[in-house]
């Protein structure tokens, strides 16, 4: 059984909901990096969804932009990155990692010699911002052939038709956007996903995580309430981490919205 | 997607799930059209009264100093909007309108294809923002004032390396959120499928005409077609209509920048390796990790790491041969144009133009070569007065 089905599995009994934050990794240099995410580990995330460092994020908002600026700007290697992934895996053996990437990452070589590095560091499941299900076919049977779970978007313009492809593709979890756009904290949920988690639970898809925009408890809560198996909050937590702020408190208080 | 958006291994549609909806949406309009009637006879009419199709075909009557190669100019330079790009404008626009959005949004790096947007949000009355690079607005301010004229919102963006590549990142940001409103006005032959191909059977044109205009004006196919390459509409705009001829060799010119030992070049097909981009697989500038890498050149429209699947192809297959030329080589060119033929050629234009006078001047007999001469140079002016200083006392 992976890490995402026990950790899903556990939830559900307890009726919980994941919290999964998602920081970039080496951001601000590998130190500071594996720093932050130790922290948002101990704290008490479900999961971790991790950033590699790309030149040209299309799918990312400013802050995140941000991010993998500094981190590029740092000299940080694919190599360190490997690394920090590699010593977070040895410190929390059952915690899911999740890496979310572009497809150049991937694409400039062989996508097997991506994937055997990702499941060598630990990684869990992958999911490639810019690529849709139509172009995934080869890439995902090289994570699959890895044992890592090519994860896929499900966004709120997605039909039936979609779904069930988004649905019979991914593995691990299904990120679920709560809105159009690219990632960037929001006060609040603009869109009601219930029917489309719904759909993709009527599906089979594996479990429906939120994210986009999600920066506070109310927006946790309401995202159980649409039938999320668990939130994703990426931009409030990379602004948090360059801020220096309390981010075991912020993890505390939005782990606590998934009872 | 009823067609397969490749180029043999090349092409396709790497894009977030969230625009998938709105180039599916994009190619069945577009394939609709391709047998509508009424559509292409708009577009007709807009390209002859409008733009002012056919542009002319113009054998160099003092280039070359000896010798018997020919250098015959198709004029996109005296198009409506100062290049090519008004050809696929139109037709985007047409297409936009017909797919019930009120909005255009463009990258634009030189300028070009932001004042080709401009004009086609003017003329079909359709709300325009241009997102273009701080770095290339201030090397670029009058096509800025250009657009800003037209009515056009122009947009600084100010990530990365703030050009054209940033422009483009900047616009599909603003796409994923607005697709439903709002068109997406690619302005080359590269983005995700149907991007190359609407765009290159938009562009078609250049090739079809001169084609005709040749046969009729001298009876014989060209020898050699050249074109220069940044994203690569011009080069597939005139390339097409050659493909089928076997005996007509197609070449494109890249950027050399400074020359391709420095690294600070844009010469994509030439230096770069295959990999996503914007979109498409095809080759990119980058680095061993598979970071973008910032590209180089005098012209802005060349300056670009990336290239349209569709070249990536047609070099691979060997059909097309891609060379390069410098900033110095492609100045050189456009001065000696402008004093031979009181032509001033865009600097894009100019590297193909330059690539032509090498194989002019090597050729041992008889040699038609034909230049898409893609653009005028007005936009230039500064960059070149910067560089060269005063032309006086110059040769």
């Amino acid at each position: 059984m992976s890490r995402y089905a026990r950790l899903f599995e556990r939830l559900a009994a307890k009726r919980e909901a994941a919290f999964i934050p998602f920081v970039m990794v080496g951001d601000p240099d590998p130190a500071g990096s594996l720093a932050v995410i130790r922290t948002l580990a101990l704290a008490g995330a479900d999961a971790l969804e991790l950033g590699l460092p790309f030149s040209d994020p299309v799918a990312d908002g400013p802050v995140i932009q941000a991010a993998a600026t500094r981190a590029l700007d740092a000299g940080v290697t694919r190599r360190q990155c490997w690394e920090i992934i590699a010593a977070v895996r040895a410190e929390f053996p059952d915690l899911p990692v999740g890496l979310l990437v572009y497809a150049n990452l991937v694409c400039h070589r062989e996508p097997a010699a991506f994937y055997a590095d990702a499941a060598r560091a630990g990684v869990d499941s992958v999911l490639v911002a810019d690529l849709p299900v139509l172009e995934a076919g080869p890439v995902a049977a090289a994570a699959r052939a890895h044992g890592v779970a090519p994860v896929f978007i499900a966004p709120p313009n997605a039909d039936a038709d979609r779904l069930r492809a988004i649905a019979e593709a991914g593995e691990g979890y299904t990120y679920v956007t709560s809105r159009e756009g690219v990632t960037g904290a929001d006060s609040m949920l603009r869109r009601d996903q219930s029917a489309l988690i719904a759909q993709l639970v009527e599906f089979g898809a594996p479990p429906p995580v939120l994210g986009f925009g999600i920066s506070t408890p109310d927006q946790v809560r309401a995202a159980r309430a649409m039938g999320a198996a668990g939130v994703i909050s990426g931009s409030a937590v990379v602004r948090l981490a360059a801020e220096g702020g309390d981010l075991a408190g912020f993890v505390r208080e939005m782990k606590e919205a998934t009872y | 997607m009823r067609l397969s958006g490749r180029f043999g291994r090349f092409g396709g549609a790497y894009v977030p799930e969230i625009l998938m909806p709105a180039l599916e949406q994009l190619e069945a309009a577009f394939l609709d059209t391709k047998e509508d009637h009424a559509f292409q006879k708009e577009l007709g009419e807009l390209l002859t009264h409008y733009a002012g199709r056919p542009t002319p075909l113009y054998r160099c009557r003092n280039l070359l100093d000896a010798g018997e190669a020919e250098i015959w100019l198709k004029r996109e330079d005296l198009l409506h909007g100062g290049a090519h790009k008004t050809n696929q404008a139109l037709g985007q626009g047409l297409l936009a309108k017909r797919m019930g959005k009120r909005r255009l949004i463009a990258e634009t790096g030189a300028g070009q294809h932001g004042v080709a947007t401009a004009l086609t949000g003017a003329v079909l009355g359709l709300k325009t923002r241009v997102y273009m690079g701080a770095v290339d607005m201030a090397r670029q301010e009058q096509n800025v004032f250009r657009m800003r004229l037209m009515g056009a919102e122009v947009v600084p963006v100010t990530t990365g390396s703030q050009t054209l590549k940033d422009a483009i990142n900047e616009a599909l940001r603003d796409w994923s959120a607005s697709y439903e409103t709002t068109h997406y006005l690619l302005g080359t032959v590269a983005g995700p499928h149907p991007f190359p191909t609407m765009v290159r059977d938009f562009q078609r044109i250049i090739g079809d005409e001169a084609r005709a205009q040749l046969l009729e004006a001298r009876g014989t196919l060209p020898n050699l077609v050249v074109a220069s390459v940044g994203g690569g509409s011009n080069a597939i705009g005139i390339f097409t209509a050659f493909i089928p001829d076997p005996e007509v060799r197609l070449l494109g010119v890249e950027a050399g920048g400074d020359g391709l030992e420095t690294g600070r070049h844009g010469a994509t097909l030439n230096r770069g390796r295959p990999g996503v981009l914007h979109g498409a697989y095809s080759f990119v500038m980058q680095d061993e990790e598979g970071q973008i890498v910032e590209s180089h050149s005098i012209s802005a429209g060349l300056d670009y790491p990336g290239v349209g699947p569709e070249h990536s192809f047609l070099r691979e297959s060997g059909r097309a041969a891609y060379t390069t030329c410098t900033d110095d080589e492609a100045l050189d060119a456009f001065g000696l144009l402008a004093r031979r033929e009181g032509i001033i050629p865009a600097l894009e234009s100019s590297h193909a133009l330059a690539a032509a006078l090498v194989e002019a001047r090597k050729a041992a007999g008889p040699l038609t070569i034909l230049v898409n001469l893609s653009g005028r140079g007005d936009k230039d002016l500064g960059t070149v007065l910067q560089r060269m200083g005063s032309p006086e006392g110059a040769s």
